[in-house]
C-alpha cells in the first residue's frame, strides 16, 4: 500500500467531488472514509486506477450518507439521478482546495488541521498525535472549521499569503508522533508550487528545503540542540540545499521580492558556507535590511542585530541590540551571545540563565542553561 | 498555537471574591457548580481546545528516593503546605489572550448564593516540544 501516493491523491479526489456539486464538508467526510477503505484494501488488490477507484469509492460514500442524512429527514433523495460518475479528469484545481482551508475567517490552528487533513490527506487521529491533543478535540476542531467556511463560495480565488502563514506554521510547530510535520509542509508546498507561479510560493519552499537540509546536524544524538557555528557541515543534506538554491534563484530573477526569498536567501549564504567562519555576514546583513523593510518585524530586527555583531563586531551587535524592546522573545539570549563574543563572560553567564527562564521551549532552555553552566565553569577555573 | 494549564487550589492561591467553603453551600449550589465545570469542558471540546482535566484529592504523602536496595521514603501529609492543588485543565489555544479569556470563564463558576466564585485560577504555559526552526536562522 502506497501511502504517500494515496495522501498525494487526497486533494484533487475531494476536488472532483465539490465540482460535482457536493458540499465541501459531506465530501471531505466522504474522502476520509475512501481513504480508510483505501488503507485496508489496497494492499490486497491495488487498483490499476488509483485515482479513479478512490473517486468512485469516495462518491458512493458521499450518496450514502447524503442517503442517510435524507431518509432520517424524510426528504425526497435527488441524487439518485446523479450522472454515475465517470473517469476523473486529468487536470485538476486542488489550488482552491488551499484558499478554502486557509481561508482568513479561520484560526490559525483550525486553518492547520484543516489543510493536514483536506489537502494532506492525513487522518484525524494523525494530526491529533502530532500536535498532542485528543482525537476527539481534533474531530471537533475540524469540523468546526469547516463549518466555518461552510458559506465560502468554492473556487473563489483566496490569498496566497493566507495559504503561505498556513505551510509556515506547520512546518515550524511540529511536535513529535508518526507524521514528520516538516517533511508535509515541504510536500504540501511543492504540491502549491505546481499549481501556482508565484515567487514567494517558491521563496517558501526553498526556505523550507535550505532548513530542512540542517535538520540532522541540528540535534546532538542526546536530542540537544547544536548552534549554526558547531553544527557538522557534513552532515547537512546537500541535495535538499542545491534543490533550494536552484528555486530561490528562479525565484529572485523574477525580481519580485518577498519576505520568504529573503529568508530564503540568508539561509542560503549559510548553506553556502563551508564553515562557519567563512559566512558572508555582510551580505546577510543586506539581507535582513531588505527583510526589516518588508516586514518591519521586530523578531527580524533582533536577528538582524545577531547578524550585525558577527559582520561588524559584538560591540556593533549590541548597539543594534540596545535599539530593542528587550522584551522581545529571545533578546535576552542574545545580548547573552553577544556579550560572550565581547569577551564579558560574566555577565554573558547571567543573562544566559536568565535567557533560560524565559526560554519558550525545552530544547531551548537546555541549551541556555548548559551555556550559562559552561561559562560559569570556565570562570571558576 | 500554545498549551496552557489552569490550575485551580485548595489552598495557596489568592482568596476568591466570594470566598465561602464549599461545605457550606446549598447542595443546589454544589449541584450547579458541577454542572458549570462539566459544560464549561464539554464547550472547549466542542471548540477543539480541550486536551484533559482532572481532579485531585486534597491530601498526598511525600516521596523520595531513599538509596541503592532500600524501599523509597514516605513522609506526610504536612498540614502546613502552603500550595495544594485542586485540579488541573489542560488547554490547546490560538493565543494568550484566548487562554486568559477561558481562564476567566472557569472562574466565574457559580458559588455561595448562585453567584460567581470569582476564584484565581493559576495560568501557565507549557514550554513547546521543539523550538520554530525559521524563526532563529542562525541555528
Amino acid at each position: 500500500m502506497d501511502e504517500a501516493l494515496l495522501r498525494s491523491l487526497t486533494p484533487s479526489v475531494l476536488t472532483v467531488l465539490v465540482r460535482r456539486g457536493a458540499d465541501f464538508a459531506a465530501a471531505e467526510d466522504a474522502v476520509q472514509d475512501a481513504l480508510v477503505q483505501a488503507i485496508s484494501v489496497w494492499t490486497a488488490d491495488p487498483p490499476r486506477d488509483p485515482k479513479g477507484w478512490l473517486v468512485t469509492v469516495a462518491w458512493r460514500k458521499f450518496l450514502d450518507a447524503r442517503r442517510a442524512d435524507d431518509a432520517r429527514r424524510r426528504r425526497e433523495d435527488r441524487l439518485d439521478e446523479e450522472p454515475a460518475p465517470g473517469p476523473a479528469p486529468a487536470v485538476d484545481d486542488t489550488l482552491q482546495l488551499y484558499f478554502l482551508c486557509a481561508h482568513p475567517s479561520l484560526t490559525p490552528s483550525s486553518a492547520v488541521a484543516l489543510t493536514l487533513r483536506a489537502v494532506g490527506g492525513l487522518t484525524t487521529r494523525q494530526i491529533a498525535q502530532a500536535y498532542l491533543v485528543p482525537e476527539a478535540t481534533m474531530a471537533q476542531r475540524i469540523s468546526r472549521a469547516k463549518r466555518t467556511v461552510s458559506g465560502v463560495q468554492f473556487g473563489r480565488a483566496g490569498d496566497v499569503a493566507t495559504v503561505l502563514r498556513v505551510l509556515y506554521l506547520v512546518f515550524n510547530e511540529g511536535y513529535s508522533g508518526d507524521v514528520d510535520l516538516a517533511a508535509e509542509a515541504i510536500r504540501l508546498t511543492r504540491q502549491l508550487a505546481a499549481q501556482i507561479d508565484h515567487p514567494e510560493v517558491a521563496g517558501l519552499l526553498a526556505l523550507m528545503l535550505l532548513h530542512h537540509a540542517r535538520r540532522a546536524a541540528r540535534t546532538a544524538p542526546d536530542g540537544s540542540l547544536v548552534p549554526l557555528a558547531e553544527q557538522d557541515r557534513g552532515r547537512w543534506d546537500t541535495a535538499s540545499i542545491a534543490e533550494g538554491v536552484e528555486i530561490l534563484q528562479a525565484a529572485l530573477a523574477r525580481d519580485r521580492l518577498g519576505e520568504f526569498q529573503a529568508q530564503a536567501a540568508i539561509a542560503a549564504l549559510h548553506a553556502d558556507a563551508p564553515t562557519a567562519e567563512e559566512t558572508d555576514w555582510v551580505q546577510i546583513v543586506e539581507w535582513y535590511d531588505e527583510l526589516v523593510r518588508l516586514t518591519d518585524s521586530p523578531v527580524v530586527r533582533l536577528n538582524r542585530a545577531v547578524a550585525v555583531g558577527e559582520a561588524d563586531g559584538p560591540r556593533a551587535g549590541l548597539a543594534a541590540l540596545a535599539a530593542l524592546n528587550d522584551e522581545l522573545p529571545r533578546h535576552t539570549a542574545v545580548a547573552a551571545y553577544l556579550h560572550e563574543r565581547d569577551g564579558d563572560l560574566a555577565t554573558a553567564a547571567r543573562l544566559y540563565a536568565e535567557a533560560a527562564h524565559k526560554a519558550s521551549n525545552l530544547a531551548e532552555r537546555d541549551h541556555l542553561t548548559r551555556q550559562a553552566a559552561r561559562l560559569n565553569a570556565r570562570r571558576r577555573r | 498555537m500554545a498549551k496552557y494549564l489552569l490550575l485551580k487550589h485548595y489552598r495557596g492561591a489568592p482568596a476568591a471574591v466570594n470566598d465561602v467553603p464549599m461545605d457550606q453551600w446549598t447542595p443546589e449550589e454544589i449541584s450547579a457548580h458541577v454542572q458549570y465545570m462539566n459544560d464549561f469542558a464539554a464547550r472547549l471540546e466542542k471548540t477543539g481546545e480541550f486536551v484533559s482535566g482532572q481532579a485531585l484529592a486534597p491530601e498526598g504523602v511525600w516521596v523520595r528516593y531513599d538509596g541503592e536496595g532500600r524501599p523509597p521514603v514516605t513522609d506526610g501529609p504536612f498540614a502546613e503546605t502552603k500550595d495544594v492543588i485542586a485540579g488541573w485543565m489542560i488547554i490547546d489555544v490560538d493565543s494568550y489572550e484566548r487562554a486568559v479569556a477561558l481562564a476567566g470563564e472557569l472562574s466565574a463558576a457559580p458559588g455561595a448564593g448562585g453567584k460567581p466564585i470569582h476564584e484565581w485560577l493559576e495560568l501557565r504555559p507549557f514550554l513547546a516540544e521543539s523550538p520554530t526552526t525559521t524563526e532563529c536562522p542562525h541555528r
